[in-house]
């Protein structure tokens, strides 16, 4: 049996990818690139969850609430793509900065 | 030997989410979105999640990847030339460097000294069986039913407003 690979480089791992995914949020002039940033955050923590659920081999709690994770993203990604869709045809542009209405 | 496989799947990750980090191009950095979630699927496998990598790679390579290049191709800024040969780049200034930067890089060292500081009260000992499958499927079927059930509604109701608020209503 090899010896696993330790927790704490799972979780160095998980935290520069939080990190580089909040920059990418943060700096990109487009709903689409914050959407790519949000996804590599939720990637970040799925990480965390699945390295701690390597500990609990008998109910897998972080597994499955990894799982409930990615559905979610998934939902969140379908909704936030049609509400893309609705801006880019009202404001003729996707950059965040620019929608500055609440109705039209 | 897995050690040196972490470290090509954790730099596989982190290299591709630091090219999405500095292109320009919104479609190359969908594409590197792909490898730093092929990546990530690797270190799932790492940890002893194989349905979780399959998953991944299923739900996020193969829907979510697919939905963001949708976006980009349906939302881009038509800054063509009249040049035919020349690509049509999907260019895109980054705004708010120094704010990006500075914040990530304080939460980066922040979580640093927190799992540097940290010690973790381990209660059972590693993954050693093969497949996690059966237990994950026990355990959606018994105990999270209710969470389970709830997450096929969640899908149900986000596909019938993405469909819903896609949908054109303008007259013309």
């Amino acid at each position: 049996m090899q010896t696993p690979i330790p927790l704490f480089h799972f979780l160095i791992v998980a935290a520069a990818l939080f990190s580089i995914g909040l920059a990418v949020a943060v700096t990109k002039r487009s709903v689409i690139g914050i959407l790519i940033g949000l996804e590599l955050m939720l990637n970040a923590v799925n990480l965390n969850l699945i390295a701690f659920s390597r500990y609990d081999p008998v109910l897998l709690r972080g597994q499955l609430f990894a799982l409930f994770v990615i559905v979610v993203a998934a939902a969140e990604v379908t909704v936030a793509l049609a509400l893309v869709l609705r801006v880019y045809h009202h404001y003729g542009s996707i950059d965040p900065d620019e929608m500055n209405q609440l109705k039209h | 030997m897995e050690l040196a496989v972490f470290y090509f799947f954790a730099f596989l990750a982190l290299g591709s989410a630091v090219f999405i980090l500095l292109t320009k191009n919104l479609m190359y950095a969908a594409f590197a979105l792909f490898l730093s979630l092929v990546g990530v699927a690797g270190l799932f496998v790492l940890s002893g999640a194989d349905f979780l990598a399959i998953t991944q790679l299923m739900v996020y390579v193969g829907g979510i990847l697919v939905l963001i290049i949708f976006g980009i191709m349906l939302t881009r800024t038509p800054d063509k030339t009249d040049d035919s040969q020349s690509a049509n780049r999907i260019l895109l200034n980054s705004r708010r460097r120094f704010w990006g930067l500075t914040l990530s890089i304080s939460l980066f060292l922040v979580l640093i000294a927190t799992i540097t500081q940290a010690t973790f009260r381990l209660s059972g000992m590693p993954i050693k069986s093969r497949s996690t499958i059966k237990t994950l499927g026990v355990e959606l079927m018994t105990s999270h039913l209710l969470p389970f059930e709830i997450a096929g509604i969640l899908l149900l109701v986000a596909l019938i407003g993405a469909a819903y608020l896609a949908l054109n209503r303008s007259p013309s």
